[in-house]
């Protein structure tokens, strides 16, 4: 596989070796999520690749439902990183009716639609 | 829009056609039969069209697919396409194509077969990366999501939500062109098939067939019509995201933007308003925009909703045709909403005409509360 060049491509790349990395605009130093060549806050085009701390609470959080025969219902939620940002996710480990808003969760790669994605599990009380 | 747009410009004719099920009819077929209805309303013809402001859920070029099949050659279009939203934006366009002489009538036109094609939402639209591989439902888990954390913050309840579509088939069973008549109670919504906590089947819009269309000419000559005009006082847009893990604050929404600056335009309050029409492809949206339109305060909004305040006889008449919940939702439903305002104020409206209304307004949404756009059309006393 070529270097990765482009932002999605270096994300991907990453999860693909189990890191997440979150672009961090060297000017105004804040996160973003998605990936992109500028950074949503002050458009700047200097950005680095931090590895993520993990460290987020569920935003807001849903079941989708679905019948046992399709593969049951799961759990779709929004996760706030300590980063400050936002990515939609799901919440693994217990049942979706179970994720909560402002439930502590931690970042793990995991695989999604036979892809390498980034999952949460509940924080170990 | 600004003040020096306010009121050059007319609603002259309406029509539709297909609602519920079109069966053995394309898209662009109950599209144009929508067209040929408010062409009609409007005593105009085909040739007579020099504007066009459309958009469909099918192909990439739908503006001059559309022109292609009326056999007609515009000479300005817009295609702009922001989600059932985009015919309340188009008031904007079209009022100042108008305005501009780039064209002499306008015909905003809609239509679609979504439910005898497929019996679910068709759309063009590709997943979003970031957010495909957790397979939200698109487009319900972004509204549940958005309930979810209403709920949270303001102590907004499921029976309030389910109060939003009683009141909504309160206004359908009134209304001969309603999809939904039948009864429905709070305890059918909340027994409902659940979908995407917290909304259950009852919660979410119709799929439906349908087309809707709008004819606007220049104010100076708005009178020359066969029906009462009814005029844009002003209409303003806001977007603020396009995927809902974009979306800053779950609870609030660009709606209040976009209906501060077309009050503005218009000149008018909330309490001058007769008849508010808003896109509710969810029962959620009714009580987001009711709030970020500054009709009650936030979070106020489950309160305001409960127990019939916005349903026949209330405090507010709300979505007076029973809406996308109960009416029509053929994929988008914004053009709806600019419908049943202008014939609420021409006084021809299906169900249930409320007594002299010169002020109305329509409100769409577009995308996962990605794009709003309020409109407020009046009658000639409001000039």
């Amino acid at each position: 596989m070529p270097d990765a060049t482009g932002p999605d491509q270096i994300f991907q790349r990453a999860l693909a070796n189990k890191e997440i990395l979150l672009p961090k605009c060297n000017d105004c130093g804040a996160y973003h999520f998605f990936p992109r060549v500028l950074c949503p806050h002050c458009h700047g085009s200097a950005i680095s690749w931090e590895p993520a701390s993990g460290k987020g609470r569920v935003h807001t959080t849903t079941v989708v439902r679905q019948k046992p025969e399709r593969g049951g219902d799961y759990n779709v939620c929004m996760v706030e990183l300590e980063e400050g940002v936002r990515m939609m996710s799901r919440v693994e480990g217990i049942a979706p009716g179970d994720v909560i808003i402002d439930m502590a969760v931690t970042a793990f790669v995991g695989e999604a639609e036979g892809a390498p994605a980034v999952l949460f599990k509940p924080v170990e009380a | 829009m600004t003040n020096q747009l306010r009121g050059k410009s007319a609603i002259v004719g309406t029509g539709h056609a297909g609602f519920g099920e079109a069966h053995g009819l394309t898209a662009y077929d109950v599209m144009a039969q929508s067209a040929l209805a408010a062409l009609g309303d409007a005593g105009l013809k085909l040739p007579d069209v020099d504007g066009l402001f459309c958009t469909m859920m099918e192909d990439s070029m739908p503006a001059l697919m559309a022109a292609e099949y009326l056999g007609i050659q515009p000479r300005f279009i817009d295609g702009t396409m922001l989600g059932g939203s985009s015919f309340v934006n188009y008031l904007t366009s079209a009022t100042m194509a108008l305005d501009a002489g780039l064209c002499d009538v306008a015909l905003i036109v809609y239509g679609s077969n979504q439910r005898t094609a497929s019996g679910r939402l068709v759309t063009a639209s590709r997943p979003p990366a970031y957010e495909a591989p957790y397979n939200p439902r698109y487009p319900i888990s972004a509204y549940a999501m958005a309930a979810a954390r209403h709920m949270h913050e303001y102590g907004t309840t499921r029976e309030q939500l389910a109060d939003v579509a009683v009141a909504a088939r309160a206004w359908a069973r009134h209304n001969p062109e309603a999809f939904q008549r039948g009864p429905l109670t709070r305890e059918d919504v909340l027994g409902a098939r659940m979908v995407g906590d917290p909304l259950t089947v009852r919660d979410c819009c119709l799929v439906t067939d349908g087309g809707g269309a709008i004819v606007m000419v220049r104010a100076d000559r708005a009178k020359d019509f066969p029906k009462a005009p009814v005029y844009v006082l002003g209409s303003a847009a806001q977007s603020s995201h396009r995927q809902i893990s974009q979306m800053r604050d779950f609870t609030v929404t660009a709606a209040r933007e976009s209906g501060k600056r077309a009050f503005a335009a218009a000149g008018v309050s909330h309490g001058d308003i007769q008849a508010v029409e808003l896109y509710d492809a969810f029962t959620i949206n009714t009580i987001l925009f009711l709030e970020d339109l500054g009709f009650c305060a936030k979070g106020e909004g489950g309160a305001f909703v409960e127990g019939g305040r916005v349903a026949p006889g209330g405090v507010l008449p709300v979505n007076t045709n029973g809406g996308g919940l109960s009416c029509v939702h053929p994929g988008m439903y914004g053009i709806f909403t600019v419908i049943e305002a202008a014939r609420q104020i021409r006084g021809d409206a299906p169900g249930i005409q409320l007594n002299d209304i010169d002020l109305a307004l329509a409100h769409g949404n577009g995308g996962v509360l990605s794009s709003q756009v309020t409109a407020i059309l009046g009658s000639q006393n409001t000039l």
